[in-house]
């Protein structure tokens, strides 16, 4: 038999129906859905009198336009339009049999964050959500991408989705990333290397070094921002860390089960000799913390360097998206990047609020303030990973700092909910996308690292965390 | 969904890339529980002024451009997130079609699903045609989906672009792919039948 990427084995073994010039169709092992892009599909499930093929393989969980405040299960949702659409997820679900995780759920969080704390997230399977961080998943080794309502209708009537085959790319990161550099760092420089579209039509499995050391949280916000590249999907090949991770989880196979469905996975990674439509590698050595000056994630410099000065670019459009980038983001070509004063710091969304995260920034604000000048709020990406922070204490470190402890939501990640940015505001944010007006119509923001924004919510402004004494 | 054969309508530019679906309608109009009625929120922070009037600088502003069916844009038009509101709102709008060197991968498939022709030219095509419609009154261009064929008045720019058959297929007859794919349902079973026996 010929090598094949884990990609491959993975497709092949989900082909329901293939034809020549047409879309695959799909098998779906798990369907994952939120509040935002379902209504509209519900509704034309029951237009056309059509059922949820398989509940079993569908899980709920309201998160984007959740309040966050503390106490919020308990408090009606003012925003009338974000209720209803709570509201008809909550309906639908009922409808239809399907499992939500609700406000007030002790399993409530950003879908993303859930899939693979409940174990529901395992290598191997394909994985669809209305939303495009379904990438995030594939660090267990698994094909999970993000679709549209359409296709989230489709996949309720039917539990397929059609897929035309992606094209396949290897990113091997060479070397250990250096002290002080995270998995964000690494993937923000990755994407300033390839740029916004410079995945697109792919799948990307990282491999090397750096993803193999690294932990499960890392290896998520890898994947997670893959689609800020503009790839499909993201994977890494499921290793011991992805076992020791997924054992014990409710949902994961359980006792000799698990051992058996170790020795499945364990077979899923590329075999040698095969061959990627692609490769692009990378020193993890040369990467140094990021922080991103524009409006896309592909606009970024390390914490060491000055804002660019857009008449340095050659091609005309991206001059042109430079300029007004700056415009927008109110930066002068030249500043030192580490000159700049922070309105506000979001510690929180798919990419950045696992426990790993807030351990971290914990780390760094232990024993410190948070600057007088800067609101700083901390979000857990899900109600486990809160009470988990909270039993280990990590509240109390970022509450005596000043910062705020939030209930589990995307919060300030888009301006969907009341956290929002107010026009002009700048903030270093943990988050994955930078486009204007993301956190609040006007609103500037600057993508980090949970380290580097716990830093800068300090200081008030950026500091290269390398330096940082931890008290 | 409406079928597509022709279009013959005046050309919207934005001279823009990388247009991400957040600037196509930004997240706090995503509540709505509908799929009608997103248009008045299409490029809003470019629309309108904070206060709400209209900002008279931006391009699809100009009278010149109202009643447009085609959008001309840059690369990698539509990334971000995959949110279909960007083309429930394009196509309340007005826009049928649009035209770029490039589109970002769900995008695609979501304009597909609600009839939206995404048609892809090169670079220079694609900058001619944006020059265009700036500087000209009325620049229209006629898109034939049948022969895959685009032109203007003059026969100035003529291409041919590239599409699947399935999508082409799909395209024309207005045709809804949940129909299509039932009619593999027994396959669906199958696959179903031996995944249970496997564990
Ligand atoms: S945290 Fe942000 S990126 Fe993640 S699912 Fe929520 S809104 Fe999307």
């Amino acid at each position: 038999m010929p090598p094949k990427t884990m990609f491959e084995k993975i497709w092949n073994s989900h082909v329901v129906h293939e034809e020549v010039d047409q879309p695959s169709i799909l098998y779906v092992d798990l369907h994952l859905i939120h509040e935002v892009t379902t209504p509209q599909a519900f509704d034309g499930l029951r237009e056309a009198g059509r059922l949820v093929r398989r509940p079993d393989l569908t899980i709920a969980t309201a998160d984007h336009n959740t309040p966050t405040n503390i106490g919020r299960a308990f408090m009606p949702v003012t925003d009338p339009i974000a209720r209803q659409q709570l509201e008809a997820l909550s309906n639908n679900c009922q409808e239809f049999g399907i499992n939500l995780y609700d406000m007030g759920s002790p399993k409530q969080g950003i879908v993303h964050i859930i899939g693979p704390e409940q174990g529901w997230t395992q290598p191997g399977k394909v994985i669809v959500c209305g939303d495009s961080h379904t990438s995030t998943h594939g660090a267990f080794g698994a094909f999970a991408f993000g679709i549209g309502t359409s296709e989230v209708e489709h996949v309720l009537a039917t539990q397929t989705v059609r897929q035309n085959i992606p094209k396949t790319m290897e990113i091997r990161i060479d070397g250990a990333l250096p002290f002080g550099v995270t998995a964000k760092d690494l993937i923000l420089g990755i994407i300033g290397e390839i740029g916004v579209g410079g995945g697109q039509g792919h799948v990307i499995e990282y491999t090397g070094e750096a993803i193999q050391s690294m932990s499960m949280d890392g290896r998520m916000t890898v994947c997670n921002m893959t689609i800020e590249g503009g790839g499909r999907a993201g994977m890494v090949a499921p290793d011991e860390t992805t076992f020791d991770y997924l054992r014990g989880r409710p949902q994961a196979p359980q006792g000799e089960e698990f051992e058996k469905a170790v020795e499945e996975w364990s077979a899923l990674k590329t075999d040698e000799g095969s061959e990627f439509d692609n490769l692009v590698t990378i020193d993890a050595t040369s990467i140094e913390p990021m922080i991103s000056w524009g409006t896309n994630p592909s606009m970024v410099m390390p914490v060491t360097g000055l804002v660019p000065d857009p008449n340095l670019i050659d091609s005309k459009d991206n001059r042109k998206a430079a300029e007004s980038a700056l415009e927008y983001m109110d930066l002068e070509p030249g500043t030192s990047i580490q000159n700049i004063k922070l309105d506000r710091v979001f510690i929180g969304s798919c990419t950045n609020a696992r426990l790993d995260d807030l351990r971290a920034a914990a780390t760094i604000a232990k024993g410190h303030k948070v600057n007088d000048h800067v609101y700083a709020m901390v979000v857990p990406g899900s109600t486990a990973v809160k009470l988990q922070a909270e039993s280990e204490g990590l509240d109390s470190i970022f509450k005596d700092a000043g910062f705020d402890w939030r209930e589990a939501g995307c919060s300030m990640c888009l301006g969907m909910n009341p956290d929002v940015l107010s026009p002009g505001e700048r903030c270093a944010s943990t988050s994955n996308r930078n486009f204007e007006g993301r956190q609040g119509r006007g609103g500037r923001t600057h993508l980090v690292s949970p380290e580097m924004a716990t830093a800068a919510a300090i200081a008030g402004q950026f500091v290269d965390i390398r330096e940082w004494e931890l008290s | 969904m409406k079928p597509f054969t022709t279009l013959n309508s005046i050309v919207a530019p934005l001279d823009r890339v990388d247009v991400d679906t957040d600037q196509i309608i930004p997240a706090q109009f995503l509540k709505r529980v509908e799929r009608t009625g997103f248009g008045q929120f299409l490029f809003h922070k470019w629309r309108f002024e904070e206060d709400g009037s209209t900002n008279l600088d931006f391009e699809l502003n100009q009278p010149r451009y109202l009643g447009s069916s085609i959008l001309v844009s840059g690369r990698n038009f539509g990334s971000g997130s995959s949110r279909e509101h960007a083309p429930w709102a394009l196509l309340d709008y007005g826009f049928r079609c649009v035209i770029a060197p490039s589109f970002a991968d769900i995008f695609t498939n979501n304009c597909l699903q609600n009839g939206i022709l995404l048609i892809q030219l090169n670079e220079r095509t694609v900058r001619h045609i944006i020059n265009n419609a700036l500087n000209g009154k009325g620049y229209e261009l006629t898109v034939n989906l049948q022969t895959q064929r685009v032109w203007d008045q003059d026969k100035k720019i003529e291409a041919e672009f590239d599409i699947d058959e399935f999508s082409k297929y799909k395209l024309v007859n207005g045709l809804d792919d949940i129909d299509l794919t039932l009619q593999y349902e027994d396959k669906i079973l199958d696959f179903e039948k031996s995944k249970t026996q496997l564990h």
